[in-house]
């Protein structure tokens, strides 16, 4: 099956010269449809930028990046927005719920930026809610929902519409731990249905959702999913 | 894990015979911790010797159900109301295997934490798929079983997180400390300082 999200030897400095960062080397990773991916690291070891590569929210420094079929780089910026769009949805830790909208409203508003009629996409908004479990709660302000509930208005807004490619930063933010829970089997449940997702995370009770947990160190990606070490590779004195 | 105690307070239902306890007990505790039919016999002719249950007649079948004394009551009671000492669980391999691997001349430590940590990572994405299905109230004991697992196999993980930051800033200790082989004799000269301390 074609990954949904692909990155081919993707590199990301920040800056040049001597103060040069390496945010990522060489990274390569595909996710393919109904595949969840968790990438976990500690801070600073390049997950936010792998997650702002694939979105296309920044561009790599070398290598290229896919998403269904399509290379950001090749794309106009508004080709780009029209992507970001209809395809990636996002799940922030913070929630960027817009305060003045209803929760329907905000689930409806990337639908109608994209040039859906209104109609349809306070339809296709309330399935997004029923789905998330606040059916009946789509005309609340974010203000008058619990932080439970605005997570799952968050998540309703990045799964509306035909989204392909979930991606999730810390998705459980400060979520008690059963009210995270509940935010994990939604992403999973989705993903299962047919969307690709990358989650990124500290928490490995959270990562252990996905399917493959990679571990990002120092801007390079260890995939779990290879076989486990040789017992020989384990001492340096038999290479 | 305490079998004696598991089994007064399945007794505490009502009466049960050896075969009734083994599948209520490996029920409440989704199957984690397999009993052997001999465990539970010799755990309850232990328990009556203390005067904690007590055998009825035997049953038209052949089979021998117990219940609970008063005694075994109370003694139920204080295990529910004492905290767990956790200072004589067994020694923690893991923590002394790492421990020796950073004190072991020629052992890659960063790729030892690495392969543990892989494969406590599988456990745990083993256990998320056991809690992923249906979510039945039914289910509750055993689910907590299984978060106690998620917990300490996340517990863990951040651990080995931890080990592998302290490693970054490890100074490997030097290859002096090898110890001598049958063909690379230990030489007193390059084995110990100026001082004569060995290294």
């Amino acid at each position: 099956m074609n990954p949904v999200l692909e990155l081919r030897g993707v590199t990301r400095t920040h800056g040049t010269g001597e103060t040069a960062v390496h945010a990522l080397r060489d990274v390569s990773l595909a996710v393919a449809p109904g595949e969840l991916v968790a990438v976990m690291g500690p801070s600073g070891s390049g997950k936010s930028t792998l997650l702002n590569l694939a979105g296309g929210l920044d561009r790599p420094t070398a290598g290229e990046v896919c998403v269904e079929g399509a290379s950001l780089g090749g794309l106009s910026k508004r080709q780009l927005a029209r992507l970001r769009r209809r395809s990636v949805g996002y799940v922030f830790q913070a929630l960027n719920l817009l305060p003045s909208l209803t929760a329907m409203e905000n689930i409806a508003l990337p639908l109608e930026l994209d040039g859906s009629g209104p109609r349809a996409s306070r339809r296709a908004a309330a399935e997004a809610l029923d789905e998330v479990g606040l059916d009946g709660l789509g005309g609340r302000f974010p203000d008058e929902l619990s932080g439970g509930q605005q997570q799952r208005v968050a998540i309703a807004r990045a799964l509306v519409g035909e989204r392909r490619l979930v991606l999730a930063d810390e998705p459980t933010g400060a979520l008690d731990s059963q009210t995270g829970e509940a935010v994990l089997r939604l992403l999973r449940t989705r993903v299962d249905a047919g969307a690709a997702g990358v989650l990124v995370t500290h928490e490995a009770r959270h990562a252990a959702w996905a399917d493959r947990v990679l571990f990002l160190r120092d801007g390079v990606l260890v995939d779990t999913a290879g076989p486990l070490a040789r017992p020989e590779d384990l001492l340096e004195s038999a290479q | 894990m305490s079998i004696r105690h598991g089994l007064l307070a399945l007794l505490e239902r009502g009466p049960m015979y050896g075969y009734q306890l083994r599948a209520a007990f490996e029920e409440s505790t989704g199957g984690a911790w397999p009993l052997n039919i001999g465990q539970v016999y010799t755990t309850l002719n232990r328990l009556d010797r203390d005067g904690l249950v007590r055998a009825l007649a035997e049953s038209e079948a052949g089979q021998r159900p117990y219940e609970i004394t008063d005694g075994g009551r109370a003694e139920l009671t204080l295990w529910f109301a004492t905290p767990i000492d956790r200072a004589d669980r067994p020694r923690d391999e893991l923590a002394i295997k790492l421990a020796l691997a950073l004190t072991t001349p020629g052992v890659d430590v960063r790729a030892v934490v690495q392969t543990q940590r892989t494969a406590s990572m599988r456990m745990l994405q083993e256990y998320t798929r056991l809690k992923g299905g249906e979510q039945r109230p039914a289910d509750l004991p055993w689910r907590l079983v299984l978060d106690a697992m998620v917990f300490r196999a996340e517990a863990e993980i951040r651990w080995l997180d931890h080990c592998e930051a302290s490693l970054v800033r490890h100074t490997p200790i030097p290859s002096q400390a090898r110890p001598a082989t049958a063909d690379e004799p230990a030489s007193h000269d390059d084995s110990r300082d100026e001082s004569g301390v060995r290294r």
